[in-house]
């Protein structure tokens, strides 16, 4: 049970500024991931919760406490690092109860957490073995167990899974869900650059860039109402196809004009007053549709031009079509249809799939707010 | 080697055999040939002298007739002959308790040295592993004293412990820490102790140098662990970084115990012609070219070869030392 609320938090290494005032309140046993492209301060921001780096300006309170000057093991954190950081010259067991306090709970307590955990995990036919006498999931599963015996109010990791290999991957990410599960008091922040994981294991994910926060939300909410630009294009793969528009008409029935493109509807709340300003129009790959193959009641033509590239991935295939833009125009098509490149083709889309921007990559806010 | 059975005739895979071998033996003629010239210079640096000192200690060689040397077996080591009174009389360098002193001063002097050394060069390398500014200054400072000629810096001592006008007399004498001025390299109860200060203050660069470079292969994410553990810094140490450093720590402790094993200039120039600080390496020294018994100082002089050799063995074995790192 642990609430965390941080305010303004800054982080500067010297003159160079890395967080410029984070705001964020997470609920007790809430699933927070923070995602964003690499160098943009997620795991910073984690080491600042942990109490490994401290804090240049702002406050962070745990459970209402002040907690800016206290230091990490008080904090009632545990955390799993993304190089594992295992003690090597001790065994699994020694590993998971290293760090636990021979106090009144004495070594028979020690022995039935480290078990206990242990066997959570199924680790246990490994407590005599050193960590370098395992695989790298199960030394993840090593360090998940220590963080565990430790028994927090908040779990921290940082990007966990990416010294795994695909599967293992999977099937971690599968685990970490299961623990969430079976510890739903425990608030967990877990750091990623992968928006999958961001998108499968959150309650609530933080989508950072350049150390500020771009939009925090529901997983759904991130996919089907990006607040901006930099989260449209982040969250979703492949990325959201976006190109420059010119808005017509605000108001009841709002119309833009992408460029190299049949002006279209959009469902979108845009402003009278700006008819003729420029922005950028956006729809997912996974929206677009060739006109004449299996494109649903309702779809609009956007966009036409030849097919560059065709990628099958198996249970889809991916269409790059080249409309006249640097970027070419991404479709996920059916995989059972045949489109081969050089064809020429129509790709179209509801008009509820639409997004809009504005000219500084704010959304114009959807009206028909899906999920 | 394993046959492929789609490799077709089995000439073929003749062919590839040899092939392979002679591609191995082209190897090791090129491995042999990298050697050689450094195995050459070993054997004219020291395999010679070693096996001339060797032989000599068998012969009753002398300064000025060295090549009118006569075998005399081990007469040097140890003579034991029965006078005709029945009183049986042991000579040679086993039987002479000058040898034994300076046996008793090397290893008493080897061991608390290394010891200091160990423990100070611990300390200094732990705090030059610490982030702070400065660090590389501070680092290619401390380096100063084991840079210095051993020669210079025992005579710049020598200086400072001087009893008349040493600068140590002065401040000791000053903070009240004496009563009256020391001798310190000249008293035979001081002696040792000066030694082992000008040793120690010479070495500890060296010794701290080779603990940080073990410090620094210890990755730094398990201090992170184990502070958000809550684990107390002291048992961090004992349980965590000191088994982790180890290896570098028994590698360092060797190449110093083998250095002040056979130690010869500090003692030479600090405290002359003084039997509490007389090493082996000095007994030699003294009998080969002052005493004009050259064969029995390169009788000395194997058993000091040997005296390495064995603690050497002994301490790689009990000590388990892996020079290739790791454990
Ligand atoms: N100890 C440090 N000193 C200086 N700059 C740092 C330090 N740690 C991180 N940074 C900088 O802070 C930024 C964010 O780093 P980090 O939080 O590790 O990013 P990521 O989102 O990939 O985890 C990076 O630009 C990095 O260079
Ligand atoms: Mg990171």
């Amino acid at each position: 049970m642990a609430e965390l609320l941080l305010e303004g938090i800054k982080k500067s290494y010297g003159s160079v500024a890395v967080l410029h005032g984070i705001d964020l309140d997470i609920k007790s046993g809430e699933f927070i991931v923070f995602v964003g492209p690499s160098g943009c301060g997620k795991s910073t921001l984690l080491r600042l919760i942990a109490g490994l780096e401290d804090i240049t300006g702002g406050r962070l309170s745990i459970d209402g406490k002040l907690v800016n000057k206290v230091a990490p093991s008080e904090r009632g954190i545990a955390m799993v690092f993304q190089s594992y950081a295992l003690y090597p010259h001790m065994t699994v067991y020694e590993n998971m109860a290293f760090g636990m306090k021979l106090g009144k709970a004495g070594k028979a307590e020690i022995d039935r957490r480290v078990r206990e955990a242990a066997e959570i995990l199924q680790i246990t036919p490994y407590l005599e073995r050193l960590p370098k006498q395992l695989s790298g999931g199960q030394r993840q599963r090593v360090a998940i167990g220590r963080a565990i015996v430790r028994d927090p109010k908040v779990f921290l990791f940082d990007e966990p899974l990416s010294n795994l290999d695909a599967a293992l991957r999977v099937a971690t990410r599968i685990e970490i869900a299961k623990l969430h599960e079976r510890m739903s008091d425990v608030t967990m922040i877990y750091v990623t650059h992968d928006q999958v994981e961001a998108m499968t294991l959150a309650d609530r994910i933080v989508v950072l860039n350049a150390g500020r926060v771009e939009q925090v939300g529901s997983p759904m909410e991130l996919y089907h109402n990006p607040a901006n630009l930099f989260v449209a294009r982040f969250i979703g793969s492949p990325s959201m196809n976006t190109v420059p528009m010119k808005v017509e008409t605000g108001g009841a029935s709002p119309r833009v004009t992408p460029r190299n493109c049949k002006t279209v509807e959009v469902d979108a709340v845009i402003p009278e007053a700006a008819a003729g300003a420029e922005g950028t129009f956006g729809v997912r790959p996974e929206n677009l549709h060739v006109v004449g193959t299996d494109e649903p009641p309702g779809s609009v033509p956007v966009f036409e031009g030849r097919v560059d590239i065709v990628e099958a991935l198996g249970e889809v295939t991916l269409v790059y079509v080249d409309v006249g833009h640097e970027e070419p125009i991404v479709a996920k098509i059916d995989s059972d249809l045949s489109v081969k490149k050089g064809d020429r083709v129509t790709l179209a889309s509801r008009p509820d799939n639409f997004h809009v921007f504005d000219a500084k990559g704010l959304a114009f806010p959807r009206r028909s707010a899906a999920g | 080697m394993t046959t492929v059975p789609m490799s077709g005739p089995s000439g073929a895979a003749a062919a590839d055999l040899t092939g392979r071998s002679d591609l191995q033996r082209q190897r090791l003629r090129a491995a042999w040939m990298f050697l050689a010239p450094m195995l050459i210079a070993l054997a004219i640096v020291a395999g010679w002298p070693l096996v001339r000192t060797i032989y000599f200690s068998f012969t009753n060689a002398s300064l000025n007739n060295l090549s009118g040397a006569e075998w005399i077996g081990f007469d040097n080591y140890l003579q034991i002959r029965t006078l005709s009174s029945g009183r049986v009389l042991y000579r040679g360098l086993l039987a002479d308790p000058a040898w034994w002193a300076a046996v008793w001063n090397t290893i008493r002097f080897a061991v608390l040295s290394v010891a200091f050394e160990t423990v100070f060069g611990m300390i200094v390398a732990l705090v030059l592993n610490a982030n702070f500014r400065g660090r590389a200054l501070v680092r290619a400072a401390i380096l100063i004293p084991w840079a210095i000629p051993t020669i210079v810096s025992a005579k710049m001592w020598q200086w400072m412990l001087n009893d008349q006008f040493g600068i140590i007399n002065e401040i000791a004498l000053n903070l009240g820490l004496i009563s009256q001025k020391i001798a310190w390299t000249a008293s035979p109860d001081t002696a040792m102790i000066a030694v082992l200060i000008v040793d120690v203050w010479k070495t500890t660069p060296f010794m701290a140098l080779l603990i940080l470079a073990g410090l620094q292969m210890i990755p730094g994410d398990i201090y992170e662990a184990a502070k958000i553990d809550g684990v107390h810094p002291i048992k961090v140490f004992w349980k965590v970084t000191l088994p982790l450093v180890r290896p570098a720590l028994m590698v360092a402790v060797i190449f110093r115990m083998l250095d002040a094993l056979r130690i010869f200039d500090l003692i030479y120039v600090l405290t002359p012609n003084n039997a509490q600080t007389k090493t082996m390496s000095v007994l030699a020294r003294e009998n080969l070219f002052d005493f004009d018994k050259f064969a029995y100082g390169s009788a000395a002089s194997t058993m000091l070869f040997l005296i390495i050799a064995v603690i050497t063995i002994v301490y790689v074995v009990v000590g388990r030392v892996n020079f290739e790192g790791g454990r």
